[in-house]
């Protein structure tokens, strides 16, 4: 095995053009767990943590462009208020050592269906910036997971950052666990309103081959809030609405049995976070709504 | 590969380390300080539990190389960390050196209260709240707990649970280890 310590980006890009079959490695929290159980031995190991830039983020107009090494921790403490589904998504990731190490790109890099941010990512509506030697590309955060563990990423281009939009309205996430820490999801769900557009998303993990948008439930509910004027009177979501949200979020699933819950039980669990997740996100929507009201 | 890097503020370097090694494999193997603990190898119980440039990190997790020209403290210099932070000065005699940190052992007068031996505050009140039973956790609660502590002079007991949340105990039932921290923070409040 080969340690390449690039000490740039640029030189990081022309290694990995040069030897596509390294492995970046910047937290460590996937990597070397695989090192260590001798189930993957990289020829080269490529380390990122020389590289300033990947643990920077910038907040702009509109979106909050992410390094990707940019550790859990520091989501969780400096960008709660333009990410708060990502910040709570952060908040639920292992434990205080892991998030200080790993962070969103190695989360994409990975793509497991359970990684802690992607249902926050989808939720919110991000682009992932990706880089080679060739040139830079921004891939739709919903393109980007292709199979389980599989990734829109070339052989020869790396993670740079991600850019995600900054929250226009609430942001809900939500995980089931058998624990509050050191918990790798059965199943997670995120949900942001997004009031500028009149459109809720949705994330769904865990439960299926990739993570997953539930676009059939957004549709019925862009569909139903838009019918009942619900974004002009504010008024409780009617529990019909809700169930039948909840229902096409787990319908939205295509989960499996594995040894930490059944596919039934996921499908269930994500039904029952749907619902809550909007409940939380809308009622607090409709509390700005009333103190912004209440003011002018 | 060679990696040169500072442990318990001193100048070390580590020979014939192979690429794919663990910070931690370096630490107890090739410099012999087994005070970091090796158990799962996956960050799940943290009792590897190192500062590596002032952070808790699982040592198991982050590559030799990756500690190359870092700052790494582990529990064997715990005491003479704490009593830096005391200090908040450093004199430039400070650090726990290779032979101190191997030779390190609570010792003294009384190795079961500590007596005698050279011991951070986090350390003594762990002793004197009786939350050591088997030990093996002991030394990743103790680098979580004193990083917390330098953060957090008053922690909630929310605070101390979030804190530890990445290091396991399966004796003690971790009562007795929120003892020790609540002990240590108002040890400190108290400037005792």
């Amino acid at each position: 095995m080969d340690f390449l310590r690039p000490a740039s980006w640029e030189e990081a890009l022309a290694a990995k053009a040069e030897h596509p079959t390294a492995v970046p490695i910047a937290g460590g929290t996937d990597v070397m767990v695989e090192i260590n159980f001798d189930h993957r031995r990289p020829e080269y190991l490529m380390d990122l943590t020389r590289i300033g830039d990947l643990y920077e983020w910038e907040v702009g107009q509109d979106t909050v462009r992410l390094g990707a090494s940019v550790p859990y921790a520091s989501i969780m403490e400096h960008l709660r208020t333009e990410l708060p589904g990502l910040a709570l998504a952060s908040h639920t990731v292992a434990s205080p050592q892991i998030r200080n190490r790993g962070g969103v790109g190695g989360n994409l890099g990975t793509a497991s269906p359970a990684g802690d941010a992607h249902p926050a990512l989808l939720a919110a509506g991000a682009e992932v910036e990706v880089e080679s030697v060739r040139g830079s590309r921004r891939i739709p955060v919903d393109d980007f997971y292709t199979g389980v563990k599989r990734n829109a990423l070339a052989p020869d281009e790396l993670i740079r950052a991600v850019h995600i939009d900054k929250a226009d309205g609430p942001q809900q996430y939500s995980k089931v666990g058998t624990r509050n820490a050191m918990v790798i999801a059965v199943c997670a769900f995120g949900l942001a309103l997004h009031p500028v557009t009149r459109t809720v998303r949705t994330g769904v993990g865990s439960a299926a081959p990739t993570p997953v948008r539930a676009e059939a439930a957004e549709d019925f509910l862009n569909a139903a809030l838009e019918e009942g004027g619900f974004w002009d009177n504010g008024k409780t979501i009617t529990p019909s609405v809700a169930k039948q949200f909840a229902d096409l979020c787990a319908a939205a699933c295509n989960p499996i049995d594995d040894v930490r819950g059944t596919a039934s039980y996921r499908r269930h669990a994500v039904g029952v976070m749907a619902r809550r997740t909007l409940t939380w996100t809308w009622e607090s929507y409709r509390g700005a709504r009333r103190t912004t009201e209440g003011a002018a | 590969m060679r990696v040169h890097f500072t442990v318990n503020g001193r100048p070390q370097q580590a020979d014939d380390v192979w690429e794919g090694e663990s910070l931690l494999y370096v630490l107890r193997e090739r410099l012999g300080l087994p005070g970091s603990k090796n158990a799962c190898e996956q960050g799940e119980c943290g009792s590897c539990t190192v500062r590596l440039d002032g952070v808790p990190v699982c040592s198991c997790l982050v590559a030799a190389g990756q500690a190359e020209g870092r700052e790494v403290v582990t529990v064997e210099g715990l005491a003479d960390h704490a009593r830096q932070r005391a200090r908040a000065t450093g004199d430039g005699s400070s650090g726990t050196s290779l032979d101190e940190a191997k030779g390190w052992q609570a010792h003294g007068a009384d190795s079961r209260t500590g007596e005698g031996a050279e011991l951070s505050p986090v350390q003594q009140a762990f002793i004197d709240a009786g939350a050591v039973q088997c030990g093996f956790c002991t030394p990743g609660l103790l680098v979580a707990a004193d990083e917390m502590l330098e953060r957090n002079p008053s922690p909630s007991d929310a605070d101390i649970r979030e804190a530890l949340s990445g290091n396991l105990c399966r004796c003690t039932g971790y009562e007795k280890i929120m003892d020790a921290v609540r002990l240590a923070a108002a040890r400190q409040s108290e400037g005792v």
